[in-house]
């Protein structure tokens, strides 16, 4: 089977601990869908549940409140890997319980 | 692209190669290439190295299966990006248009077996509803897939619901066929790499 644990791994470990120019606190608020106010909730809220939602006006709001396009390209990949990640180890812990010996 | 960083903000090195691929391939550079280049060092080179394995890995499931996968969950995202650039993938290795465009179209109906079915039923509630649970995975197991290529599908999906949110967050311009047919005789002559 492929393994892609410690790829993953490597991957949010770069993301969230890595250098950037968001801040570590700013990418982990990214990642765990949380802390943030408008207009930058909204965005991160449409990339983790309906990313095909995200319209011009949406990355404009982000970068009038302040944000470089470096903080926002962060901050997105962030929020997409967090929410991606939480329903990888949804299924795989329901995947462990399903195959769990009783 | 929403962020002109992602468009036009690479090295010169990066920008060398761009006009190299443009030279070779008589296409434009995807605008995935564009964001996996683009300080490749923060998502490019360690999601490559998720996607490569996920995608061309050891796997029960062909490479064909997998990017039928990798093309059904951006549906399911409603990221027509990804979606039209993994059927083409998956239409190449299966060598089977119809194959693809039925399962994409329907895949309860779709004349496919029933494993690779089951598999996608899970993966379909597990995108839209951001959850499964035991009993959806009982009934994958029950339809004779393994634990391992549970694992392998899950897999294709953590890369799939990545991708697919940034293409659709960035904004990826969508090219025409031949851009995409181009794409996938690249990734499967090379994979993810």
């Amino acid at each position: 089977m492929s393994d892609i644990a410690k790829a993953r791994k490597a991957l949010v470990t770069r993301i969230l601990e890595g250098d950037g120019t968001a801040s570590r606190g700013q990418r982990r608020a990214a990642f765990d869908h949380t802390g943030f106010a408008e207009p930058l909730n909204t965005l991160i809220d449409k990339v983790t549940k309906q990313a095909y939602r995200v319209t011009d006006e949406d990355i404009a709001a982000a970068k009038a409140s302040g944000l470089s396009e470096d903080q926002i390209f962060e901050i997105v990949v962030c929020a997409a890997i967090g929410q991606a990640a939480r329903q990888h180890d949804t299924a795989l812990a329901a995947l462990e319980a399903a195959t769990k010996k009783e | 692209m929403r962020l002109a960083i992602l468009d036009n903000g690479h090295s010169l090195v990066t920008k060398a190669l761009f006009a190299l691929i443009r030279a070779a391939s008589r296409q434009p550079v995807l605008d995935v290439i564009k964001l996996v280049k683009y300080r490749a060092d923060f998502y490019g080179v360690p999601m490559q190295g998720v996607t490569q394995e996920a995608m061309r890995g050891p796997s029960a499931w062909s490479v064909a299966d997998r990017e039928l996968m990798a093309a059904f969950v951006a549906k399911t995202n409603e990221c027509e990006w990804c979606t039209k650039a993994h059927a083409a993938v998956a239409e190449g290795a299966y060598r089977d248009g119809a194959r693809v465009s039925t399962v994409l179209s329907d895949f309860e109906t779709a004349a496919i077996e029933e494993p690779l079915r089951a598999t996608l039923r899970m993966l379909c509630k597990l995108t839209r509803e951001h959850a499964v649970n035991a009993e959806d995975m009982r009934a994958v197991l029950a339809a004779g897939v393994s634990r391992d290529q549970i694992e392998d599908a899950l897999a294709v999906c953590f890369s799939f619901n990545t991708i697919g949110r940034l293409a659709d967050a960035f904004g990826f311009f969508l090219p025409g066929p031949k851009v995409f047919e181009a794409g996938a005789k690249y990734l499967l002559a090379r994979g993810y790499r």
